[in-house]
């Protein structure tokens, strides 16, 4: 590899961390906004945060970032499998992110589906979808939290 | 107002049997039985009465779903949220309550120079793609496959999200009841949301409308939605009217038809909590709907982003190969 395409790696990398920080943060932010949670705790009375007590802006903003977040996965996945299947392997805290955010997005796609016109699933299974995006969120937090004190990553150089 | 079974009450009983069994005889009354077909509603506003009738039927035969709260309530954390208790009120029929789904409101206009009462029965809209429904964040608000929208009690968790997303504010609050008392009495949720759920027992046995069955001037039809839709549009065209519900908030299943634009009657009627406006409705589903196309594509853009910096590094690396082995040459 050359100098230049080593000091562009680095920036695509950094560029990558921020993308996904600031991406997650959104969904994050209007996931939670999804919820009647924010105004009854004062969020939305924080100047410049009002906005963030209307269902309509935080269901919009939630899909804007959906679909940063599933362009950015798609990369990711994509530029693993061309440029780093061969060098390195995928972490088994990496394995377990992965299962997460595949939950956190077969259910917000399924709740997108849901969302248009007309009844598409059971209320029951509308019930379980609900509760598992919000349920895959937490473990992806829980997981991303140790992931990060424990400093493990999603790839590894392959040794040998 | 009370809401007692009075003499008066039991005269509309009998009215109400009475219109039971000539309903079965008019035309424009459509079998609700198919319960995979989007139902709608026809309402002829020019010729309600402002009886209540209909409001007496829905409690009769709504009643035992009105909320039963446990008291003394928990204490809400922050003190800031607001308990809303209805059981000293059960008798109101002015508005929108927890244990009243439908009232009527009143209209003073100019029809044809002369100043004319206008009587609007006012219940859930019951949306084609509902708000209340698609954006409830427990499930608790459900729609049927005939187009109805009901919330369940039960499940729901009162924090208001099915209110503040209806473009009319339809559903209503009893706090001390639901799944909240289970959970987090204090710190999440706060009773439960009551609306209209169009009778769905009595639709699913292939029974009218409680509302329907009992009105004595037949202002209310039910039917498969693009039927109900034509009677409208046909109605509409004999009265020189208007219609409303049709085209707001993307399409609703009840459609109201009158002689007086519904502009006039917004002006008119008391509009305020629980008292619902009659402005149109642009489709509040539509912002997000319209960009979740960008959901598919985003991924392809992935994809071929990251396959495009690949084909771009192999090919650097051969030219810089090349060059090397130029070099050495």
């Amino acid at each position: 590899m050359t100098k230049n395409s080593s000091h562009a790696s680095r920036i695509g990398q950094k560029s990558a961390k921020w993308i996904y920080g600031l991406t997650m943060f959104f969904l994050v932010l209007s996931g939670f906004g999804q919820m009647p949670l924010y105004k009854r705790y004062y969020i939305a009375d924080i100047p410049g945060l009002k906005w963030v007590s209307d269902f309509y802006i935080t269901h919009y903003l939630h899909y804007l970032a959906a679909i940063v977040f599933l362009g950015f996965i798609s990369y990711k996945i994509t530029d693993y499998l061309l440029a780093f299947r061969k060098t390195h392997l995928i972490t088994l805290s990496g394995y377990i992110r992965g299962v997460w955010i595949t939950g956190i997005v077969f259910s917000g796609a399924c709740l997108v589906i849901n969302n248009f016109t007309g009844k598409w699933f059971s209320d029951s299974f509308i019930i379980f979808l609900d509760l598992a995006h919000t349920g895959f969120v937490m473990l992806l937090f829980i997981t991303a939290v140790y992931c990060k004190i424990s400093k493990k990553k999603w790839i590894m150089a392959r040794v040998g | 107002m009370s809401k007692g079974l009075s003499r008066r009450s039991f005269l509309r009983g009998s009215m109400a049997a009475g219109a039971a069994i000539a309903a079965s005889t008019i035309p424009g009354v459509v079998s609700a039985r198919d319960d995979s077909t989007q139902l709608a509603t026809l309402l002829d506003i020019s010729k309600c009465i402002g009886c209540e009738a209909c409001v007496e039927a829905c409690e009769e035969v709504n009643g035992h779903k009105y909320p039963n709260p446990q008291k003394p309530f928990p204490k809400m954390f922050p003190p800031r949220v607001p308990v809303a208790d209805w059981t000293d009120k059960k008798d109101v029929t002015d508005r929108l309550t927890p244990y009243n789904w439908l009232y009527i409101q009143r209209a003073i206009v100019d029809v044809n120079g002369e100043e004319t009462e206008i009587n609007i029965p006012r219940r859930c809209m019951h949306c084609v793609n509902p708000p209340c429904v698609k954006l409830c964040p427990f499930g608790s608000a459900q729609q049927q496959d005939n187009g109805l929208s009901r919330i369940d009690p039960d499940i729901c968790m009162g924090g208001a999200k099915c209110k503040l997303v209806c473009p009319w504010k339809i559903p209503e609050r009893q706090t001390g009841v639901g799944m909240y008392l289970d959970v987090l009495p204090s710190l999440a949720g706060n009773g439960a949301f009551y609306k209209c759920d169009r009778c769905y027992e009595r639709v699913a046995q292939g029974e009218l409308p409680a509302c329907i069955e009992v009105c004595p001037e037949d202002v209310q039809t039910i039917g498969p939605r693009d039927e109900i839709l034509k009677e409208a549009h046909t109605l509409a065209k004999e009265m020189n009217g208007y219609i409303y519900g049709k085209e707001e908030n993307g399409g609703t299943n009840t459609f109201y038809v009158s002689p007086v634009p519904f502009d006039k009657l917004n002006a008119s009627v008391d509009i305020g909590p629980g008292m619902p406006h009659l402005k149109p409705v642009k489709d509040t589903m539509a912002d997000a709907n319209n960009i979740a196309a960008a959901m598919v594509i985003a991924p392809l853009a992935g994809v071929a982003a990251a396959a495009g910096k690949f084909y771009k590094l192999t090919r650097t690396e051969d030219v810089s190969k090349g060059g090397t082995q130029n070099d050495k040459k």
